[in-house]
């Protein structure tokens, strides 16, 4: 379309004779340009405060103390109350040094992050530690059906599993015993899907999950993390 | 590990329960906290130091930490009291903003520091009071500067590219970085040489040579010689016209590349001889011809790709420009209203030089920059006096931008040379974070080694074991969980290399020996996957291939065979009595190859090529006979 061209032509020509005439006149006048930048400096300081001590005692399984000493290395962590993702991957990553932990510390991230806004406060990081550690095995296992869902669409499909699956391997690096292949297994989604429908929906997991023992006894453990 | 970190671990260690459904074994038992819970109690309120204010001080500003809820979270009901584990001395400021209202800025304290402690008290710093603003202000501005600096010169292309860019890209890297490559590196130098020669060839073609025979006249060079000056200027024109078009099919943005400043010179650098090929032997133009030979000598100004010192004076003058555009207007000032003064003072004068206003520039240009050539003087008093204070005014306009050009000048140099320090010194700092990071991740191959993993409710277990910190213990924990998650064991370096190795050799003697499972050992523990994982293998020692395995054979079937019989010997003990031999020292660490046992696959003829069977060959650890299942097969004849 010429007009359009012929429109961005002059756009450029009228900017560029403004920045011309600016130029002159700073010429003329001689003052430095550079005030413009302290503009700049940021003034995105997002500070969040959590709510009172009493109301996340009541909605969560923890009590004060334990609450206490939770905030206490959350803030000193991230001062400005917020986590968001990239500082989570380089802190996930410090745990599993020998492989890659980006993938898996970013849908561990939003699995926490419940309003889905690219950071964690302190609230959803308490209420998911909550439900780790001292909510029932429903709710555990409704977490870790949320986990597994990338795409939130209620439904677990092969290739969610699959993507999961990869990212935990991938955290295990290059020099394991035996060698990791190109390959991951496949099979979890099979086992759990009981209508044969191909995709995996929460009552699935959950029955699923429950008749496997290993796991039941395992969930079991992670109790007293705190 | 950072001990910040850890306090992230217990979250760490919950989220492992979205590892459950997958895990092909349950998971080991948690590692007992015997320590009590309880936080340590100080009778202090910032680590160490005891203020005390009224509450109505600290209610002034609810929206801060300190006036708000938030601080019930730093309660210490046992001593009654606040405690904050921060810096004391910066606490006494953030008080004072309360009792005073303003908040001021210690100069001695790093800009940083202050800036953390803001963030954690939840004080927004626009509120510093005007005495302090200023300073606060230009710190900050310079340690970001800095800091982006920094961070650029980490991403700058030192970089080794992705091993999947296409030629194009690789050659503007060569182009624009010529130390990656040695190509690079020799074409950079060869354009150096002919830059040089060329301006070396338009300085000597003017200088007078010898007439050659029958003429008295001094000839030029280059008329004299015409034909071989002509031959290297078509050499060197050739050479800057392929680098010029070479850069241009390289550059990422071609519109962009054709406006930047570096391609302005080289064009302005070889139009003039085609121009000149192109030209006829005109009388008439053959003046436009010669104006066009002196554009050659801007060749020269390619040497600045070459030249740091030149790029940073270029850009100096570009970021003095007001400075130097002030200069020149004030200057142009001075001289219009000197040149007319002189005029009109020397104009009663007989046959004198300032003829115009224009022709008394000269005299005004000379006089002001101090140079004095003497071809035009005043001869009035009036025009002498006002030629004096014509000359005095000139020092003092030219002498006052010239602090600001030459700060600008030291900062950016001084920039530059911050950045190349930082480029030698992060080699270094690559490496020792690698070290370091070596270091974590044998920790836990170490603590394997010595038992941890153990039911630990045995006495027999290791001191060093018993020794390591509860954090140690909750993180390799982690690391087991998993471990059992995935049905893999970390390994380090070496005895990964040395798996693929033997594996590698073991297939050659199943071939050679008739073993009953012949099946099984499949020969691909470095798989070939696509191309980025062959080039990291190709930095680790297993750069093997299959042609050159049978050098590496002989000296590693010795090796494997040699640690094959000594650990056959300890094992077979060791196998029987597990429990009560655990090492107390915890530095052996041969848990390399021992008896390579295969596991009872489907029957799988073993192919050079990558096959689809999961038969791995399993490798048997003294302490852990129990965890796999399989037959132990020894490979006999070596």
């Amino acid at each position: 379309m010429p007009q359009a061209v012929m429109a961005g032509c002059t756009q450029r020509c009228q900017q560029g004779l403004l920045k011309f005439f600016q130029c002159v006149r700073r010429l003329i006048s001689g003052t430095l340009s550079k005030d413009k930048l302290d503009d700049e400096l940021e003034m995105t300081m997002v500070c969040h405060r959590p709510e009172g001590l009493e109301q996340l005692e009541a909605q969560t399984n923890f009590n004060k103390r334990e609450l206490q000493v939770l905030y206490r290395g959350f803030k000193n962590e991230c001062p400005s109350g917020v986590v968001n993702e990239e500082t989570f991957k380089h802190i996930y990553a410090q745990f599993f040094p020998h492989g890659d932990a980006s993938t898996y510390a970013h849908y561990l991230f939003n699995a926490f992050d419940s309003a889905h806004n690219g950071s964690i406060k302190f609230e959803d990081f308490v209420m998911g530690l909550s439900i780790l550690l001292r909510g029932s095995v429903r709710e555990k296992l409704q977490w870790t059906f949320n986990l597994y869902d990338i795409n939130r669409d209620g439904y677990i499909n092969k290739e969610e599993m699959t993507e999961i699956v990869r990212a935990i391997y991938d955290m295990m690096g290059k020099y394991t015993y035996p060698a990791l292949r190109g390959d991951v297994p496949q099979q979890h989604v099979e086992k759990m899907d009981r209508n044969k429908d191909g995709v995996v929906t929460l009552e699935e997991f959950i029955l699923a999950c429950q008749e496997d023992e290993n796991m039941m006894r395992s969930l079991q453990l992670f109790e007293n993390v705190i | 590990m950072a001990a910040g970190v850890a306090t992230w671990l217990p979250f760490a260690r919950a989220a492992a329960v979205g590892w459950l459904p997958l895990a092909k074994k349950s998971m080991p038992k948690p590692p007992v906290d015997k320590k009590s819970r309880n936080d340590e109690i100080l009778f202090v309120n910032v680590s160490g130091l005891r203020f005390q204010t009224w509450k109505n001080t600290l209610d002034r500003y609810p929206d801060t930490l300190l006036g708000s809820s938030e601080k019930e979270f730093f309660y210490n009901e046992d001593t009654q009291e606040y405690f904050f584990d921060r810096d004391p001395e910066m606490f006494r400021h953030i008080l004072n903003f309360y009792r005073t209202g303003k908040l001021h800025y210690p100069r001695h304290e790093c800009i940083q520091a202050f800036d953390e402690e803001l963030a954690f008290y939840g004080i927004v710093p626009e509120i510093i009071g005007d005495c302090c603003m200023e300073e606060y202000r230009d710190r900050k501005k310079e340690n970001q500067e800095r800091l982006a600096e920094d961070t650029e010169a980490e991403m700058a292309s030192d970089i080794p590219l992705p091993p999947d860019s296409t030629s194009r890209e690789r050659l503007w890297r060569a182009f624009e970085n010529p130390h990656t490559s040695t190509m690079a590196l020799v074409f950079y130098y060869v354009t150096g040489f002919f830059i040089a020669v060329s301006v070396i060839a338009n300085v000597v073609e003017t200088v007078p040579c010898r007439p050659p025979k029958g003429s008295v006249k001094d000839l030029p060079c280059g008329e004299k010689y015409s034909l071989a000056f002509f031959c290297m200027d078509t050499a060197c024109v050739l050479i800057f016209t392929f680098e010029y078009l070479m850069r241009l099919f390289a550059a990422p943005s071609r519109c962009k590349f054709m406006r930047s400043v570096m391609s302005v010179i080289d064009v302005v650098a070889i139009m003039p001889y085609y121009i000149g090929l192109v030209m006829p032997e005109n009388e008439d133009v053959s003046g436009a011809f010669v104006t066009l030979r002196v554009f050659r000598v801007f060749r020269i100004f390619k040497f600045s790709r070459h030249s740091q010192g030149l790029r940073i004076l270029g850009y100096t003058l570009k970021s003095c420009a007001s400075e130097l555009g002030f200069l020149l207007f004030s200057l142009t000032m001075a001289i219009i209203i000197f040149a007319t003064v002189m005029y009109y003072a020397e104009k009663g004068t007989k046959g004198t030089n300032f003829t115009s206003i224009p022709a008394s520039f000269w005299y005004t240009i000379v006089t002001m920059t101090t140079l004095g050539y003497g071809d035009m003087v005043p001869n009035t008093i009036a025009g002498k006096i006002f030629g004096s204070i014509c000359s005095l005014s000139g020092v003092l306009v030219i002498a006052l931008p010239v602090p600001v050009i030459v700060s600008n000048f030291s900062r950016i140099y001084h920039q530059n040379q911050r950045a190349d320090k930082m480029r030698a010194q992060q080699k270094v700092r690559l490496a020792r974070i690698r070290l370091a990071k070596k270091g974590t991740t044998n920790a836990f191959l170490q603590y394997k080694e010595d038992g941890g993993l153990q039911d630990r409710d045995s006495d027999s277990t290791a001191l060093c074991v018993k020794n390591r910190s509860s954090f140690e213990h909750q993180h390799h924990h982690l690391l087991h969980c998993l471990e059992k998650t995935t049905n893999h064991e970390f390994t380090d370096e070496l005895t990964y290399s040395e798996v693929c190795m033997t594996e590698s050799v073991g297939y050659r003697t199943s071939r050679s020996t008739s073993l009953s499972s012949q099946q099984g050992l499949s020969s691909s523990c470095c798989p070939r996957r696509p191309k980025r994982r062959a080039i990291r293998l190709a930095n680790s020692t297993v750069s093997v291939s299959r042609g050159s395995v049978q050098e590496l054979d002989m000296l590693h079937v010795q090796k494997v065979a040699h640690q094959r019989l000594s650990v056959c010997a300890s094992s077979r003990s060791s196998l029987n009595a597990r429990s009560e031999d655990l090492k107390l020292n915890c530095d052996d660490r041969d848990f390399t190859a021992a008896i390579i046992s295969i596991p009872t696959p489907p029957a799988n003829t073993p192919d050079e090529s990558l096959p689809p069977s999961p038969a791995v060959p399993g490798i048997l650890r003294n302490s852990r006979s129990g965890s796999f299942t399989h037959e132990t097969v020894k490979i006999s004849s070596l």
